[in-house]
């Protein structure tokens, strides 16, 4: 995972220099916590200045009826959103802590219940084949449908809605707001989407209303039926594949790598621009032979033109007993994948190393230049390499 | 399935169980691997009125009876200064998500309180994880006024540090940390959907923030690696398990159809043999009532045996090593 709302690399909207964007905000949006919320477990918010009181806003604004359940006898109702396919009895919530089932009827709990919300560059999303070089107007609402023990949000992912400071958001406005900041596209990202299903989708819908975009940064943790209802209204979706193995699904990340599988070719089916992150974690899933076989995979299931991006693990959360990935590993990892075919293959997480820029897998110069999270010089024309015109697949403009 | 115990009191007394319990400091939750555990089982079928209310008179009574009996002392004060002491502030940690019903009694922690007030205890806190759920139970809140205090974890909220052990991550309660210097934990005797069984291990579930990711597996062994918190392990006096109103199917929320009037409190520090003996109990009702028996609907509660192995060691589940006592 690379996405983490951090001060260091975002601009956390309540807290943006003076611009027409923070203007615009503090006026009209009635957004008075837009950065990282995170703080009220630990009493010791983020930005607490800007904050709204904990419970300030209504519980009632942020529920409605959640739209992929099942009712069950005895007012048990059955959620079908993910494949955890949770059996919920009455006053009880599922796994992700942000649905709740209340006298037999399932709801969401974070629909417009923002917890983060920053402007980062698209790259750290990352989305390197999507509208490279611009802004996402990336929020998120508490809650996740599985336990990475090496989740770096852990904050707001493994809480409950109301445990942490929030605000309302509602569709519109969210996309009012990526417009004014002159943000292109909107990305639900930090925790896991899939849990705020409803929201994201008509924030979707909001957005495009007014001509911004919309990516997913997800685990790709969900069912059929929603997702290829997301599909039609969202535009790029980031999966993290975490492992290439079954073992580290349930050991550590609380769930089952098929289903990720079968979303991901489900996602390309439908014609969905995506990218893939594989965070590599030392002795976790960082073999030669894993390497290789996801990258087989990736080739035949999905092709080799959808990027995949090998990460640098730094420790959190629950697996802090182990060291930041050596870049040896990386390189390792990307010359499987290169060795297996694919063509677009980047080291994340390392800034500055050669990995991070595009290049054109026949006359292999640079095509779009990155140090870190800027991008230096575009040498694509068309949707094609500058230098000799192969199509360079991605959504460009 | 291994049968129940039952020993009457005398021969419990006899087999050198009360000395154990009568020589162990207030602060140790359970005992080792290598001693025997005392379940007190106290029943009285005049509990309720006719009007279906409790009697709090005999339920008072049954407390008492139930507690000498445990501590083998000869008045009910007596029992509870082997509890707790004058001047600690003491949680107790109730169960209120089912709502009226199926929920700790009031009457019980009303008479708790009486008696917790009559040796000393001035800072008495009614808890559990949210102001709605005790509000639903029919607790009122009262997060000020000393004396005996009400609220939920919504109130104080949650320390920010990270707490492990094993599978598990959590941030605990601040009314755990912060405000009990004891707790006494009053589970309520039922069935769950998930993990089989619900009462003392798992009514712990309500000191962290993150109950809903340990449910997957039947709770195992997430529900014994939360109860290995230290802060968790460190604080828990004594397990009064409510068993006036029991349900043998369709928790853990109330389904009158499937609930049976026992009219009885469990009492252990051992939570693993409470937690032992409450799942026999369930399960012979359960076949008494031509039902399947847990394993076969692949609920059975295992992680009562994990909360007893060497990992763990907070209790016992071998029936030859726990004394049950009815009264």
């Amino acid at each position: 995972m690379t996405d983490k709302p951090d001060p260091a690399t975002s601009v956390p909207l309540s807290l943006r220099g003076p611009s027409v964007g923070r203007r615009e905000f503090l006026r009209a949006a009635s957004l008075p916590c837009l950065a990282t919320c995170a703080g009220t477990l630990a009493g010791t918010p983020l930005a607490a200045p800007l904050f709204g009181s904990p419970g300030a806003e209504s519980d009632a604004q942020f529920i409605i009826e959640a739209q992929f359940y099942e009712k069950q006898p005895y007012k048990k109702i059955k959620c079908t959103l993910c494949p955890r396919e949770c059996v919920i009895d009455d006053r009880e919530r599922g796994y992700c802590g942000a649905r709740e089932n209340r006298g037999g009827t399932y709801y969401t709990l974070v629909h417009s219940r923002v917890v983060t919300a920053h402007i980062d560059p698209i790259e750290k999303k990352p989305f390197f084949h999507f509208l490279p070089g611009t802004l996402a107007f990336s929020i998120a609402t508490a809650g996740c449908n599985v336990n990475c023990r090496m989740c770096q949000n852990w904050e707001i992912s493994q809480v409950r809605p109301e445990q942490v400071r929030s605000t309302y958001a509602p569709p519109a406005k969210v996309a009012a707001l990526a417009q004014q900041n002159r943000a292109p596209s909107i990305a639900y990202t930090y925790s896991e989407p899939v849990i705020f299903y409803e929201y994201m989708v008509d924030t979707a819908r909001a957005a495009h209303e007014v001509g911004v975009r919309s990516v997913v940064v997800t685990g790709g943790y969900i069912t059929a039926d929603p997702l290829k209802k997301l599909c039609k209204a969202v535009d790029a979706i980031k999966v993290d594949l975490k492992a290439f193995s079954e073992k580290f699904y349930r050991e550590i990340v609380n769930g089952e790598l098929k289903h990720i599988l079968n979303a991901l070719v489900l996602i390309r089916k439908l014609g969905m621009w995506t990218e893939i992150v594989y965070l590599v974690i030392p002795t976790l899933n960082d073999t030669d032979q894993e390497f290789q076989a996801l990258a087989r995979w990736i080739k035949t299931e999905l092709g080799p033109d959808v990027p995949v991006h090998f990460s640098r693990f730094h420790p959190e959360y629950l697996l802090k007993n182990l060291p930041p990935t050596p870049l040896v590993t990386l390189e390792r990892a990307k010359a499987a994948a290169d060795a297996e075919g694919l063509h677009y293959v980047y080291i994340g997480n390392v800034p500055g190393h050669p990995a991070e820029s595009t290049y054109c897998p026949k006359c292999r110069k640079v095509v779009v230049e990155r140090v870190g999270y800027t991008v230096g010089a575009m040498h694509i024309k068309n949707g094609k390499c500058r230098f000799c015109s192969t199509p360079i697949p991605g959504v460009w403009a | 399935m291994k049968p129940l115990s039952s020993p009457n009191r005398r021969t419990f007394l006899l087999a050198g169980g009360a000395a154990l319990f009568g020589a162990s400091g207030l602060s140790s939750p359970s005992p080792g691997p290598a001693v025997r555990s005392r379940v007190v089982i106290g029943r009285d079928q005049q509990l309720r009125k006719a009007g279906a209310g409790l009697d709090s008179s005999r339920l008072l009574g049954l407390l008492d009876r139930t507690l000498q009996t445990f501590f083998d002392r000869d008045t009910a004060l007596e029992a509870w200064r082997q509890v707790v002491r004058p001047g600690e502030a003491v949680g107790l940690k109730v169960n209120c998500l089912a709502g009226r019903g199926l929920s700790t009694n009031v009457p019980l922690v009303d008479a708790i309180c009486e008696r917790l007030q009559q040796i000393g205890v001035r800072d008495i806190v009614i808890w559990d994880r949210l102001n709605d759920d005790l509000e639903s139970a029919r607790f009122r809140i009262n997060e000020k006024v000393k004396g005996i205090r009400c609220f939920g974890n919504d109130s104080l909220g949650y320390e920010g540090e990270l707490v492990t052990h094993g599978s598990v991550g959590s941030l605990l309660s601040r009314t755990l940390t912060q405000v009990c210097d004891a707790v006494i934990n009053l589970p309520v005797l039922k069935d769950h959907g998930i993990t089989g069984v619900t009462m003392a291990l798992k009514n712990v579930f309500g000191a962290i923030h993150n109950p809903n990711k340990y449910h997957i597996d039947v709770g195992d062994p997430y529900i014994a690696d939360v109860n290995m918190l230290p802060q968790i392990r460190q604080k828990l006096r004594l397990h009064i398990c409510d068993a006036i109103t029991m349900q043998y199917e369709g928790g853990p929320s109330f389904m009158p159809p499937w609930t049976w009037a026992y009219n009885g409190l469990l009492v252990a520090r051992d939570p693993v043999a409470l937690d032992y003996i409450g799942w026999q109990i369930i399960e012979r009702k359960r076949a008494e009532k031509g039902m399947k028996p847990l394993r076969e609907l692949k609920r059975e509660p295992t992680y009562i045996a994990t909360a007893a192995d060497a990992n763990h060691r907070l209790g016992t589940n071998d029936p030859k090593r726990i004394e049950v006592v009815e009264v």
